[in-house]
């Protein structure tokens, strides 16, 4: 297989505050706001730069995505930041009637989601944020899975007019992708024949390391990066499962909502063949350190592998 | 500029609209819609520095208007036709299939003079806020007006925009609270019990003046001084005191019309208090 290498591990969370950074200095219609998380969201370069442009709403949620909305009258593009938990569930209503129904030009931009939060545990740990945003007409969903991606993504929906939720996290991880970043553009890590793995976020280097581990005992995996889950890439995900003939899907997300359920309704109505979905399986998560949360809860290579054995036994 | 009694027959005609249309698909709001049609009319057809045609959603050079209680879209949608946004024959379609003018206002489908969709409460403050901060970055010195209803500060997200408002110096928003101390319930009193309003508001930073939003003469004074006290550095509110159902007898004095249709009998005697002054549509 094509070999990824890293030489340094970077939170995806610093790639957005890069990203954003280099906007403030780029574009002068970007805006940012914040619920009391600036340093968390890496938005203090941004503030910095421009004090005018950033606005601290406190803990209030619902109000900054209310502001988000308002300022866009007139041609402000706002990133609005906090944690996944509160840019989605807290604010759904918030963002389904005053963004996503408004057809506004609002950038919901959300760190520590998933179980790599950590120990702050499940109140913190949303797993079902992609099913919430990605249900919302109109609205694109991306879940990038590095650094390098992170930064990409940040300033490539500076210049997508519509609603966007991008979705990032807190731990260190691999930065490896140099592919150019394309909103709703699949990204093909590596070209195989008897499984195609479809992941996004921290699962996509998760997903390289099942490669390789697959590559040993003789199952030559294709890979698939999904940053986008909507709009999603149907046209690159079934050439890929046309060849290959099964499926995994993995993502750091519930199963119920998340990537694997958009793919298996294109798989379904194309060309119906064995899904195996990695990721949390209708619980909610709890304390511990990102790497054994992600090991209890299954989101490893270990569990890519086993879901692509089984992916391809299934095969009739 | 019309002058005051040119104001009140336009709020006549309006009165009109809002009891046609609601009847018309036994569906809507009438009691709020005629209880803040007075404050509305001053807005589009005095208040305001507004261009209907053509429809600019960023609205640079003009003042803004938010409608936060969505549900008395029969007064807005009539305002807004009568003012020059839409065609008046269009509100014939209120709450119909296909309608641009859906049963609480949306951008979705393009109505000219709708800036963001309500009607899930509570919202439209921080639109607003977020309105005026845009004004302010844009060195547009536009002012930005907002409505809510009293029952709807029953909502946690007004009182984050509050003190938002007063931390930023929102001094460029002028908001009314439709204060009819009705909501679907029963009076706000019975059903949560709103305090004093002028004391909140005023404790939260906000400059609050008070007025009877069914005096046309008084709401054109108010709003003056309203326009007097913006760019001092605190954002303005104004507890208008209204009549849920003004203008229609039966109408008036309880909650129980905030979303019920009037019937043929009682739309004929509605029509009966309000004289047509400009046309039905």
């Amino acid at each position: 297989m094509k070999k990824y290498t890293y030489t340094e591990k970077k939170d995806t969370r610093s790639g957005f505050g890069d990203g954003l950074t280099e906007l403030g200095r780029e574009n002068p219609n970007v805006v940012a706001l914040c619920a009391d998380l600036t340093g968390s969201l890496k938005m203090n370069q941004f503030e910095k730069e421009n004090p005018d442009r950033f606005f601290q709403v406190g803990i209030a949620e619902a109000n900054m995505i209310g502001i988000a909305a308002g300022m866009t009258i007139g041609g402000k593009i706002p990133f609005t930041g906090t944690f996944a938990n509160f840019s989605t569930g807290r604010v759904y209503d918030q963002i389904r009637q005053s963004v996503a129904y408004s057809d506004k030009n609002v950038k919901i931009c959300a760190s520590h989601a998933g179980l790599t939060l950590g120990e702050d545990g499940a109140t913190h740990q949303i797993l079902e944020d992609i099913g919430l945003m990605k249900m919302l007409p109109g609205m694109t969903v991306i879940n990038p899975c590095d650094y390098n991606q992170t930064k990409q993504a940040t300033k490539a929906i500076a210049n997508h007019k519509g609603p966007v939720y991008l979705r990032f996290g807190r731990p260190a991880v691999p930065v490896f992708m140099n592919e150019d970043f394309i909103i709703g553009k699949a990204i093909t890590l590596n070209e195989g024949t008897d499984v195609s793995i479809f992941a996004t976020g921290h699962l996509v280097w998760e997903a390289i390391q099942a490669c390789e581990i697959l590559e040993q005992k003789g199952i030559n995996a294709e890979i698939i990066n999904i940053h986008t889950i909507k709009p999603l890439d149907e046209k690159a995900i079934l050439a890929s499962a046309n060849k290959t003939k099964c499926i995994v899907t993995a993502e750091e997300h519930m199963i119920n909502g998340g990537l694997g359920d958009s793919i298996a309704q294109v798989i379904s109505r194309n060309n119906p063949m064995p899904i195996e979905y990695v990721g949390v399986n209708d619980t909610f998560g709890e304390s511990g350190t990102p790497a054994q949360l992600m090991e209890k809860y299954g989101l490893s290579a270990d569990a890519i592998v086993k879901a692509a054995e089984k992916a391809i036994s299934r095969k009739s | 500029m019309p002058t005051t009694i040119e104001l009140e027959k336009i709020a006549s005609q309006i009165r009109r609209d809002i009891v046609r249309m609601v009847h018309a698909v036994n569906s809507g709001h009438p009691g709020g819609s005629l209880g803040c049609t007075d404050y509305l009319v001053a807005l589009y057809f005095k208040v305001m520095n507004h261009t209907a045609k053509p429809f600019d959603m960023d609205g640079k050079n003009q003042d803004l208007f938010f409608l936060s209680n969505g549900h008395i879209s029969p007064v807005f949608y009539s305002v807004l036709a009568r003012s020059g946004y839409f065609n008046v024959e269009e509100l014939k379609t209120f709450r119909k299939l296909n309608s641009r003018l859906q049963g609480h206002p949306t951008t979705h489908e393009g109505l000219e003079g709708i800036r963001m969709s309500s009607g899930s409460l509570g919202q439209g403050l921080s639109v607003a806020i977020g309105a005026a901060q845009t004004k302010k970055l844009n060195n547009d010195n536009s002012l930005i007006y907002s409505l809510h209803g009293d029952g709807e500060l029953q909502e946690g997200q007004i009182w984050e925009a509050a003190m938002y408002a007063a931390h930023n110096k929102i001094d460029n928003l002028i908001s009314c609270i439709d204060y009819n101390q009705q909501q679907i319930d029963g009076s706000i009193q019975d059903v949560l019990d709103l305090g004093n309003l002028k004391d909140k508001w005023q404790a939260f930073g906000w400059q609050v003046l008070e007025m009877n939003g069914n005096k046309m003469e008084e709401i054109l004074s108010t709003m003056e001084t309203a326009k007097n006290l913006t760019g001092k550095g605190n954002p303005i509110m104004i507890i208008m005191k209204t009549e849920m159902g003004q203008g229609v007898d039966f109408m008036m004095g309880s909650h129980k019309w905030h979303g019920v249709a009037p019937n043929d009998e009682q739309l004929a005697s509605a029509l009966a208090q309000l004289e047509e002054t400009i046309g039905d549509y």
